[in-house]
């Protein structure tokens, strides 16, 4: 076969092909239009729609702005997010850890919001430069199988976990943000070399490595695992879908103080292009306001962050988990966190 | 029509019979690809090269002591190693299991024969994350290689026991029966005489499944097998490092690499010629038992589990939703859009590649059709990225438009199309286009009459794979889809992060179904053509 006749076909394909090529990579001139409020925006959502779309839907009723949702997980949309940089559609970005919050806000993206909101919650939950706002808390505990194990048969503080008692029996996600963010928390409160001690040890007890939180959360609740390292709030959604009472996996609050106990946040921050967007602030102004922390407060069971709104019932206090020695913005410094996890050989 | 006998002689070009009886495997050695089709390959292979483009840009930005840092962690080289043993050992397990189920389900009166081929097409309809759930609910210990291993064979078997069942269709069992008449037992006779011709089927179906088992990255996050594609999602997921993930993504593309190279030397085309179909041989009832299981492994395996467990865990939710059903409707639409959409698509771009390598040789064409199947290997995130870097610099006003994510598929997909394509392309005896032409037809009416009709099948066999593929895709769509549309694979993930097993279940049987219509369609794609040579 001659197959220089497929050329009619091929040079077609070229030539729309070189079309597309040809453009030079533009710089950083790919700015969106002048922000206006034109009565919509569009919001990147970290946190999940079944969770999120009811309370939007309400913000749209309460002030006929409309908000365009896109619905992706954190680390993507993050990631996402860096990667768009300034010519990002996005003008909001919800996010579910602090992390992603910090990494664009690393990167710039984020316009300074406004005092009244940045204040709007306590310092030790929010960034220290008005870049994003804490929007709720959450706790980490150990969940444990209530089937083989009572409360106090667990250890109080994370130190327990990590004993020759506990080889092989303690899942755990290391390459998951939450727990980088535990790891950071351990390096503050105790130190370079006590963090590296504890990574070392739980390294060589055999863990039971996972991915994130939610398949430890399930293996706990299947009989897989007896216990492991999650936020509290994935507890409640499992219980929400099964009843509370079918529950096999139970949650164990650590001492107050404790690194295993810090209280982690979600957020949300303004990007750059959307700065003076009076829709896209609207919205933020709105998730600090007291109808949207109750709602998080009674659909997703997590810690209001503006303070004068009552905890989810039957969860601690949010005092009675607040180490006074730790401010989240202490925890950004990842990068060590990730060596010293690399070196113990966790990740 | 006058036809060489297979295996005689060698291949022929434009200019008539030139055998080359040492290199048979080595078609038109020497002679230079049209320009034309050199150009349309390699704009392909350019497509294809975008997210390989992106990881060396994002990688040097990190600078080489960074680089070298990544590449130097404890983990890292564990990490490869699963990734290679994990790829090794599933195309291994598929290459044998589904070159044995194919002969078995071509070669042996089975009842149901058609029935049985069109279960054992029905794995490739479950995306790997939904085998793993469904296995960890009734068996929630799983963990590690074995179960990785084995679960990772089951949904990838189809992309041998398909291509190798329609090659033997077509391969002549003449001389089978000589070598049994020469004394062989039946698997020497096989081997020595059915084999060479279906071989190139199988080994391009085994490369699919080591580059499936390789980017995977569903089915070992859920069996905690950490292999590198683990390792690049969590770099973007803790650090947002895309630099670190930019890395190991690269070390993938290395292996990936080797992977095809290896293939390429497996590989070795042998132009059918004549070619009739054996009739299927009656066996004892007693040997049909002993061997149905080996045909019924990978769908039992690979479907009826995994569905068993959902179903447990829909059974399990207190709290059955109502079903949205124009909404469900909607991400029907839109998934069977978008895949149709992408197999075009990748068809289009395939197609160049898979002509260039099925006739011609050289440091080129191969390196084209390496990088040609590239996408295969990253995982979707990484190809997903890739094209939000591509678009926004190239094409900014496409940005999260639907163009821009039938473009990711067809550049994740395309290699599912190049090896089937070239393989039947490869098949058509070149001596049949010579005859054409010799008959005052030109080059493009001696390939529009001949070439194509011959190549259609594996034409359509490519388009199927990549629709089924598109089906299933998540990480990719969850970046590059427009805000606002869903396929079906989005929206089961939207509910299974929230626990809502009852509201995910229509979702997941959904996309499983929607899947399995292509699948059932690819298994009964009959090499026709070559039936009636």
């Amino acid at each position: 076969m001659r197959a220089s006749s497929l050329s009619l076909p091929a040079i077609a394909t070229v030539g729309l092909l070189l079309a597309g090529c040809s453009a030079p990579a533009p710089a950083e001139t790919d700015l969106p239009a002048e922000p206006v409020a034109d009565g919509s925006f569009t919001l990147y959502s970290g946190r999940d729609e079944e969770l999120v779309q009811p309370l939007i839907d309400q913000f749209t009723a309460e002030t006929g702005i409309e908000v365009e949702v896109r619905y992706g997980n954190t680390a993507e949309l993050g990631a996402l997010l860096l990667e768009e940089g300034p010519a990002s559609p996005a003008d909001v970005f919800l996010s579910q850890d602090a992390g992603a919050l910090g990494a664009l806000s690393r990167a710039g993206l984020f316009t300074t919001l406004p005092a009244e909101i940045a204040d709007a919650v306590p310092a030790v939950f929010t960034s220290t430069d008005g870049s994003w706002v804490g929007v709720t808390g959450r706790a980490r505990v150990v969940v444990y199988d209530g089937e083989r194990l009572t409360a106090d048969e667990l250890p109080d503080t994370i130190d327990g976990y990590v004993t020759e008692e506990w080889n092989g029996r303690l899942a755990v996600a290391p390459t998951n943000a939450s727990f980088q963010s535990f790891v950071t928390a351990l390096r503050v409160l105790e130190g370079e070399e006590e963090a590296a001690a504890w990574a070392q040890a739980l390294a060589g007890n055999s863990p039971q490595i996972f991915e994130g939180n939610t398949p430890i959360l399930t293996a706990v609740n299947d009989g897989a695992v007896e216990a492991g390292l999650i936020n509290h709030y994935y507890w409640f959604r499992a219980a929400s879908e099964v009843g509370v009472e079918n529950m096999r996996a139970q949650l164990k609050y650590l001492t107050a103080g404790d690194a295993g106990s810090i209280v982690n946040v979600t957020g949300a921050g303004i990007l750059a292009g959307a700065e003076g967007d009076a829709d896209a602030l609207e919205f933020v102004r709105y998730l600090v306001s007291e109808a949207a922390q109750t709602y998080f407060v009674e659909q997703t069971f997590e810690y209001p962050l503006v303070p004068g709104i009552a905890a989810p019932e039957g969860l601690p206090s949010l005092e009675s988990l607040l180490n006074p020695q730790l401010d989240l913005s202490d925890l950004d410094d990842l990068a060590t966190t990730q060596q010293l996890l690399a070196d113990a050989g966790l990740i | 029509m006058t036809i060489a006998p297979p295996l005689a002689d060698g291949v022929p070009d434009a200019r008539g019979p030139l055998v080359e009886p040492a290199h048979p495997a080595r078609p038109t050695a020497g002679r230079r690809p049209p320009l034309a089709l050199l150009v349309a390959a390699s704009v392909a292979a350019a497509a294809a090269a975008i997210p390989l483009v992106y990881l060396v840009v994002r990688a040097a930005e990190a600078g080489l002591p960074t680089v070298i840092a990544t590449l130097s962690r404890g983990r890292v080289l564990e990490y490869a190693a699963n990734s290679l043993a994990l790829a090794a050992a599933t195309t291994a397990t598929a290459l044998v299991l589904g070159t044995a189920v194919a002969v078995v389900l071509t070669r042996v009166r089975v009842p149901f024969a058609r029935a049985w081929l069109l279960i054992s097409a029905l794995p490739l309809a479950v995306p790997s994350y939904l085998a793993g759930y469904g296995w960890l609910v009734l068996a929630p210990g799983l963990n590690g290689f074995v179960p990785s291993w084995l679960l990772l064979t089951a949904v990838t078997v189809p992309y041998v026991t398909l291509p190798v069942a329609a090659a033997l269709r077509g391969a002549s069992g003449d001389l089978e029966g000589v070598a049994r008449t020469l004394g062989r037992g039946p698997f020497r006779a096989f081997l020595v005489a059915t084999w060479p011709t279906v071989r190139p089927a199988a080994i391009a179906g085994s490369l699919l499944v080591a580059l499936y088992a390789l980017s995977d990255f569903g089915l070992v996050a859920m069996m905690r097998y950490p292999t590198l594609t683990w390792g690049i999602n969590a770099a973007y997921s803790a650090s947002f490092d895309r630099a670190q993930a930019a890395t190991l993504a690269l070390l993938l593309v290395v292996l990936a690499l080797v992977v095809v190279a290896g293939e390429r030397t497996a590989r070795r085309q042998v132009p059918r010629a004549a070619a009739r179909a054996v009739a299927p041989r009656a066996v004892g009832r007693g040997m049909l038992v002993s061997l149905l299981p080996v045909v019924a492994a990978a769908p039992l395996l690979g479907v009826g589990v995994p569905l068993l467990g959902l179903l447990l865990r829909l059974l399990d939710a207190a709290t059955l939703r109502t079903i949205d059903v124009s909404r469900l409707l909607e991400a029907v639409g839109a998934t069977v859009g978008v895949a149709a959409a992408a197999a075009a698509l990748a068809l289009v771009l395939a197609l160049p590649i898979a002509a260039l390598a099925a006739r011609y040789r050289g440091r080129l064409v191969t390196a084209i059709e390496s990088v040609g199947y590239l996408g295969h290997a990253l995982p979707g995130i990484v190809v997903g990225l890739s094209l939000v870097f591509f678009a926004l610099a190239v094409v900014p006003a496409l940005y999260q438009s639907l163009v821009v994510l039938v473009f990711a598929y067809a550049v994740l997909f395309m290699p599912k199309a190049i090896g089937t394509v070239r393989a039947g392309l490869g098949d058509v005896p070149p001596r049949l286009v010579s005859v054409a032409r010799t008959l005052g037809l030109s080059p493009l009416q001696a390939w529009w009459r001949v070439t194509v009709p011959l190549a259609l099948p594996s034409l359509g066999v490519g388009a199927l794979l990549v629709a089924i593929a598109t089906m299933k895709e998540l990480p990719a769509t969850l970046l590059l889809r427009p805000t606002g549309v869903q396929t079906l694979a989005t929206e089961l993930w939207n509910r299974t992060v929230v626990f809502e097993f009852g509201a995910a279940a229509p979702y997941a049987a959904l996309l499983v179904l929607i899947a399995a219509v292509p699948a059932m369609v690819l298994s009964g794609v009959r090499s026709a053509a070559k039936e009636e040579l």
